[in-house]
């Protein structure tokens, strides 16, 4: 990035795109082109930058000035105030919502302060569709080192010392799983990404994608080279059409500079990568099934051993990583594993990256060291709950994983803390829930996702979260009774034992920490038939409260069905008979005139 | 269901998609996914010929095209509605959002309206979870709806919005 003087870097991430991300580039060139600036002033559209909530982000560089929620119309200004009188618009920096300072750079906002940054390292820093700017940051110079400069076995070593456990879910030690696949022999093996990513709220990954293809290329690569393999599988969603999109560019200009393909740098190492497209089916991200889904048929997982190492795709030794894992390859090659080591704790080493989302005020995509605690990440980094609603839990893990509660946000996030709390890690969504949430609703959510998602192959999960689902909504609707609620228990307990898939197997957790943790919500659906968060329709009434309410027809005039009558000035009245209970009116009042009962 | 002739382009098209395949078996999620983009749909005739040139029992193909949720048996609508059913917006009241386009279309999820204008799904996470709650009309993205934003968004759509966007 030498030639120019100044840099605009625009995210180009889904979030910020669906705000009209690639118009504010656009206006930006012709502004700067108008002002005859373009000569010194490049715009580069970047992977996201992670602060989703006040997108679209527009960052300047050298001075790291950031501005947030731009509009194209904001673009004029921008130029005219940075670039010609050089100072930072006022109108769109950050303000710090703690003392409503404006914040100038990126670096002094809480969002980003305690971030470290390595699966990430590039996101939000480079055009993702241009090589030499990922080659400028160090790209590629991992693979040229591992080929040239090091055998298989001492580059998985290295792997293993680093303690790189796998970010997909089961926190696997990933130069273990290279070794096991280098060891299997067999003329022909195969490097699979998997970047099926199937949690819904989560969206690591694709972020990674992205905002930094290439490094997902060049760590491939390395495994290719590690396990003795010289194909490579990226298993990507067909959701992710910007993912898919930059991938294709990244692995054409791989080739073209020989990064990929026939004697890569001279070394007589082959490799090459395809994309295979999954279709929606959340359970062809355990890995057998994704195999499968690979192959052509119903993403249906089968029962291990044989693991995909010994026997995977085409039945040839297959070694399956996650994006992220990925991601991490080149920089633990590049700066070394001690570095590595250094972050993060004893038994989980590096950073983790979390899609934080829910009802915090900045949800966003972060990385953190291995060990911050939920409050770090809640409080600091997400600032909080918003609207000052209480915290209420926190859900890790996706569907698989359970809600935690106040007690839990001291603990530091690692695989073993985040199981022992009765959640797990998963691939890294984090969604935060405020008093406002239903907990049994919750639970219930996840089972139907559960329940539509089970590929149906073995009975305790087909037709067991069929039932327990069935008991939530009976207990949601105010029919339950407390016999349901030992059953909940007992039948979790039985499809987590005998569920073929870690989908079955983990299907029940969000009933079971909702049970342990939230007890006494179940008992009030059941016993005094209320929801306590006020979240179950068939439990709850909207009334106005008349000697609250001012009569400012805000509700009147927002209620979608016209349930509500009142003049103005005058109290107001909801017809019972027609609310849909969709709680509008009840979150436009401004006077808490409206209640639930 | 009535059975329907394929046209000469939907014939083609089949015949051409698993050519460029090898009319390999293995490629059959892949050839799905390009019919289906052609076709905008996958029809029990369009199956047929699918499992004949990939020279595949019936069965096999409808079990994947029933497996995986990105199929879809039944034509869209002009305006295909997919309202956000991901965990993050889920929390910030996508459900309301989704009952009030039932509401309004007066249609379920996975159907389509009588006069084939709007076709209503749930999807999981469109990666734009920073606006939640995220109702997708065709490529377009609206973030931060509400229930009483649906009137509105519908209305937006029968002024023609998708074509000059
Ligand atoms: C139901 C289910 C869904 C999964 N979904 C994903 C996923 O979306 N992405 C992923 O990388 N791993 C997923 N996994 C984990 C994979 O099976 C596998 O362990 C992982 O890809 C290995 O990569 P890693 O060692 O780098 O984590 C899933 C597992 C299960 C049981
Ligand atoms: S546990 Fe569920 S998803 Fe896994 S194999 Fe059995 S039915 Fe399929
Ligand atoms: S959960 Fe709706 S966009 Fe992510």
């Amino acid at each position: 990035m030498a030639d120019y003087k100044m840099h605009i870097l625009v995210c180009g991430g889904t979030g910020c795109r669906a705000s009209q991300a690639e118009q504010i580039v656009k206006n930006f060139k012709q502004e700067l082109a108008q002002k005859s600036l373009d000569k010194e002033i490049k715009v580069v559209t970047t992977g996201c930058f992670g602060f989703c909530e006040k997108g679209p982000v527009v960052k300047i560089i050298p001075d790291n000035t950031f501005y947030t929620q731009v509009t194209p119309q904001d673009v004029t200004d921008i130029v005219e105030e940075h670039f010609i009188k050089g100072r930072p618009l006022k109108r769109l920096l950050y303000h710090n919502p703690k003392n409503e300072f404006s914040v100038t750079s990126a670096k002094n906002i809480d969002f980003y302060k305690k971030q470290v940054r390595i699966a990430l390292r590039n996101c939000g820093f480079i055009n993702p569709e241009n090589i030499e700017e990922y080659i400028a940051r160090d790209g590629y110079a991992a693979l040229g080192m591992a080929l040239t400069e090091m055998t298989p076995e001492q580059a998985i070593q290295l792997v293993k010392d680093s303690g790189l456990r796998g970010r997909g879910g089961g926190g696997f030690p990933t130069g273990l799983k290279w070794e096991i696949t280098r060891k299997v022999q067999n003329s022909q093996k195969y490097v699979v990404c998997n970047a099926d990513e199937g949690d819904p709220g989560a969206f690591m990954d694709r972020s990674i994608l992205e905002g930094d293809p290439h490094s997902i290329i060049e760590a491939m690569a390395i495994c290719g080279y590690c396990i003795g393999a010289s194909n490579g599988l990226v298993y990507i969603r067909a959701e992710y059409p910007l993912a898919i999109h930059r991938l294709k560019i990244a692995l054409n200009q791989a080739k073209e500079y020989g990064l990929l393909g026939k004697d890569i740098m001279g070394t007589g190492f082959n490799f090459d990568i395809e994309i295979r497209y999954g279709a929606g089916a959340f359970v062809c991200g355990e890995e057998t099934a994704l195999i499968h889904s690979m192959e052509g048929s119903r993403g249906e997982p089968t029962f291990k051993p044989p693991f995909p190492s010994v026997s995977g795709y085409q039945g040839k030794p297959t070694n399956v990583n996650n994006v992220e894992t990925f991601a991490n390859i080149p920089v633990i090659f590049n700066k070394g594993a001690e570095w590595f080591n250094k972050i993060g704790t004893e038994k989980s080493r590096g950073t983790k990256v979390f899609a934080l989302a829910g009802k915090v005020n900045n949800v966003g995509l972060i990385e953190v060291p291995m060990g911050t605690t939920l409050r770090e990440v809640i409080f600091d980094i997400g600032g909080g709950i918003r609207g000052g609603k209480r915290f209420k839990a926190v859900q890790t893990g996706g569907p698989s994983g359970g809600c935690l509660t106040e007690k839990h946000l001291d603990t530091p996030i690692d695989y073993d803390n985040l199981i022992l709390a009765g959640s797990m890690m998963g691939s890294g969504g984090m969604i935060v829930m405020d008093e406002d949430d239903c907990m049994v609703s919750i639970a219930k959510f996840y089972l139907e996702f559960t329940l539509d998602e089970s590929c149906g192959k073995c009975t305790p999960c087909r037709i067991g979260n069929k039932r327990l689902f069935e008991l939530l909504e009976k207990i949601t609707q105010g029919k339950g009774t407390m016999q349901d609620l030992d059953r909940l228990r007992m039948l979790s307990n039985v499809i987590k034992d005998t569920s073929l898939c870690g989908l079955g197997q983990t299907s029940p957790n969000p009933v079971l920490s909702t049970l342990d943790n939230f007890y006494h919500e179940y008992v009030a659906h059941v016993n005094s038939k209320t929801c306590p968060a006020g979240q179950c329709k068939a439990l709850l009434k909207y009334e106005v409260d008349a000697e609250m309410c001012t009569g400012c027809t805000l509700c009147f005039r927002n209620c979608p069905v016209g349930a509500i009558t009142g003049e103005k000035k005058m109290p107001h009245y909801i017809n019972q008979s027609l609310c849909i209970k969709c709680g509008v009116c009840y979150d436009k009042c401004k006077f808490k005139a409206i209640s639930i009962v | 269901m009535p059975k329907i002739k394929l046209s000469e382009y939907a014939t083609t098209t089949i015949k051409e998609v698993c050519a460029s395949f090898n009319h390999n078996e293995g490629e059959l999620i892949n050839v799905l996914h390009q019919v289906q983009h052609k076709l905008g749909y996958l029809p029990a005739e369009v199956q047929e010929l699918v499992a004949i040139e990939l020279n595949i029992p019936v069965a096999k193909v409808y079990g994947v095209v029933t497996f995986y949720s990105f199929f879809t048996m039944l034509p869209q609508g002009e305006n295909p509605i997919s309202v956000c059913m991901g965990t993050a917006c889920y929390v910030r009241g996508a459900e309301q959002v989704l009952d009030e386009f039932r509401r309004q279309l007066k249609i379920d999820v996975g159907e389509t309206s009588a006069d084939g204008k709007f076709s209503l799904n749930a999807l999981r996470c469109v990666g734009a979870c920073g606006l939640a709650p995220v109702v997708m009309v065709g490529d377009r993205v609206h973030g931060r709806v509400s229930p009483s934003d649906v009137k509105k968004i519908l209305a937006e759509c029968k002024d023609g919005c998708l074509t000059h966007n």
